[in-house]
C-alpha cells in the first residue's frame, strides 16, 4: 500500500529583487523534486527567479488563539511611528 | 458550478448559533478571511471540503476531454497552446487541493473519495469533444462559464480558497480567449468550417448553462452557503450573466445559439431564454452522461498505472535520507 508523499510549502522570490513569498504548497517525494514541482505548479509564467522549499511538518506557527497576546501589545506603542513626533516646517525635510 | 448541488442545512438564526458561532459569523460579516487552523463550525469546514474537492477533481477530470486533442491539433501552434491550456488545468487542480487539505483532509482521501464515485465533478466533462470546433466551444464556453463564478469567489470567505481563486483567475482569461480564437477561425473559415463551430455551439450551449446547476434562489442550501461567503451569487444571477456575455459573441461569429426563445427582454436588461433539459442534468450528475465511465476510469487507471512510480519515488527519498544520515554519522 502506497503512502502520500509528505507535503512541502513552496516560496517564490519574484523579479525585483523582493524576499520570498508563500504562494502555497504541493506534494513530492524529496526536495528536489518538491522544487522541480514547484517550477511546473507555480512559475508557469515567469513568476519567479528562485525557488524554497520547505517541508510543512518542519514550519511552527503562532497560534490563532494567540494573537491577541502576541500583537495586541504594539497598538499602544504609536511612538514607533515617526508620524508621532512633529517638525515645525522651519525645520524642513527629516 | 464547478461545484454542483453542494448542499447545506438551513441558516441559524443568531439566537440559535452558539457564541462561537456568533462571533464567527460577525467576523464573516465584517470582511474578515478564515485562515486554517482558526475555529470555524464543522458544517462549514465540511462544506468546504465538499466544495473546493469537487472544483478540484472537475479541474482534474477537466483535462480528459481536452486532452482528447492535443495529438490531433490542426497545427504545431495550435497543439503548444493546448498543451499549455491542459497543464494549466492541472495546476488548477492542485491549487484547489492544496487549498482543501488545509482543511483537514488528506490528499489520498480525496481522491480515494472521487475514484469511489464517493465525490463528484462538474456534469459537463461528461460530454464528449467530438472534432476540433469543440475544443473551440469548451474553451469559450465552458472556461467563460467557469470564470463566472470563479471572478466572485475570489472574495471568499475561505483565505486559502480564496487565495487559489485569485492565481486561477489570473490564468483563465486566456483558456476563454483561445477558445473564442479557435471559434473565429471556424466561423470564418470554409462552410464547413463554419458548419463545424455551429454543431459544437448546438451541442455544448445547455450544458454549459446546466454547469450553474439548477435554480437555486429559493433554496435554504445555498442561503448558508451564502451567509458564509463561499457562495456568492445564485445560480440563476450567474447563468443570466454568462447568457447576457455570450449571445453577443455568438452573434459576432454569425453563429445562432441553439434557443428558439432566445429574446433581449429590455425591462430587465437582460435576454430571456430556455432552460436546460433538468432531467439530463440529474441523469449526468447520477453517472449515466455519454462519458462518465470512460473519464472516472482513465482517472482510476492513471492513478493505478501511476503507483510503482509513487512508490519508486519515495523508496529513492528514504533511500537517499538513510544515506545522508549514515554519512554523517561516519563523518563525525
Amino acid at each position: 500500500m502506497s503512502s502520500e508523499w509528505p507535503l512541502w510549502e513552496v516560496f517564490i522570490r519574484g523579479q525585483h529583487g523582493l524576499n520570498h513569498r508563500h504562494v502555497g504548497s504541493l506534494h513530492a517525494p524529496d526536495a528536489e523534486m518538491a522544487i522541480l514541482n514547484a517550477r511546473d505548479v507555480y512559475t508557469r509564467r515567469n513568476e519567479g527567479v528562485s525557488i524554497w522549499v520547505v517541508k510543512s511538518q518542519d514550519i511552527a506557527a503562532s497560534s490563532p488563539s494567540d494573537k491577541g497576546p502576541l500583537f495586541e501589545p504594539s497598538n499602544d506603542k504609536v511612538y514607533r511611528h515617526p508620524t508621532f513626533f512633529p517638525i515645525p516646517d522651519e525645520v524642513g525635510h527629516m | 458550478m464547478y461545484a454542483q448541488m453542494v448542499t447545506t442545512d438551513a441558516v441559524k438564526s443568531a439566537g440559535e448559533m452558539s457564541p462561537e458561532e456568533r462571533a464567527f459569523q460577525e467576523r464573516i460579516d465584517r470582511g474578515e478571511r478564515i485562515e486554517p487552523k482558526e475555529w470555524m463550525p464543522d458544517a462549514y469546514r465540511k462544506t468546504l471540503i465538499r466544495q473546493i474537492g469537487q472544483h478540484a477533481h472537475s479541474e482534474i477530470v477537466g483535462q480528459l476531454p481536452e486532452g482528447n486533442w492535443i495529438t490531433r491539433a490542426p497545427t504545431l501552434e495550435r497543439k503548444a497552446i493546448l498543451l499549455a491550456k491542459v497543464q494549466d488545468e492541472a495546476g488548477h487542480g492542485l491549487y484547489l487541493y492544496s487549498a482543501a487539505e488545509t482543511l483537514g483532509v488528506s490528499r489520498d482521501e480525496l481522491l480515494e473519495k472521487l475514484h469511489t464515485g464517493r465525490m463528484k465533478y462538474s456534469s459537463i466533462f461528461n460530454y464528449p469533444t467530438l472534432n476540433w470546433a469543440d475544443i473551440g466551444a469548451v474553451g469559450w464556453l465552458v472556461d467563460g462559464a467557469a470564470i463566472m463564478n470563479q471572478v466572485p469567489l475570489q472574495k471568499t470567505s475561505y483565505g486559502p480558497y480564496s487565495r487559489a481563486m485569485v492565481r486561477i483567475c489570473k490564468e483563465e482569461s486566456f483558456h476563454q480567449r483561445q477558445g473564442y480564437d479557435i471559434m473565429m477561425k471556424m466561423s470564418f473559415g470554409t462552410p464547413e468550417q463554419k458548419a463545424m463551430a455551429q454543431d459544437a455551439l448546438n451541442r455544448f450551449w445547455y450544458p454549459s448553462l446546466m454547469m450553474f446547476g439548477p435554480s437555486d434562489k429559493d433554496s435554504v442550501h445555498s442561503a448558508q452557503s451564502m451567509a458564509w461567503k463561499i457562495k456568492i451569487n445564485t445560480n440563476d444571477e450567474l447563468r443570466q450573466k454568462f447568457v447576457d456575455q455570450t449571445v453577443p459573441q455568438a452573434e459576432y461569429l454569425g453563429l445562432t445559439v441553439p434557443d428558439e426563445h432566445l429574446k433581449w427582454n429590455e425591462e430587465k436588461g437582460g435576454y430571456d431564454y430556455s432552460q436546460p433539459d433538468w432531467d439530463e442534468f440529474f441523469d449526468v450528475l447520477a453517472g449515466n452522461g455519454p462519458c462518465n465511465k470512460e473519464r472516472l476510469g482513465a482517472r482510476v487507471k492513471a492513478w493505478e498505472d501511476g503507483a510503482w512510480f509513487r512508490d519508486a519515488l519515495t523508496a529513492h527519498a528514504e533511500k537517499t535520507a538513510r544515506r545522508r544520515a549514515a554519512s554523517r554519522v561516519a563523518a563525525e
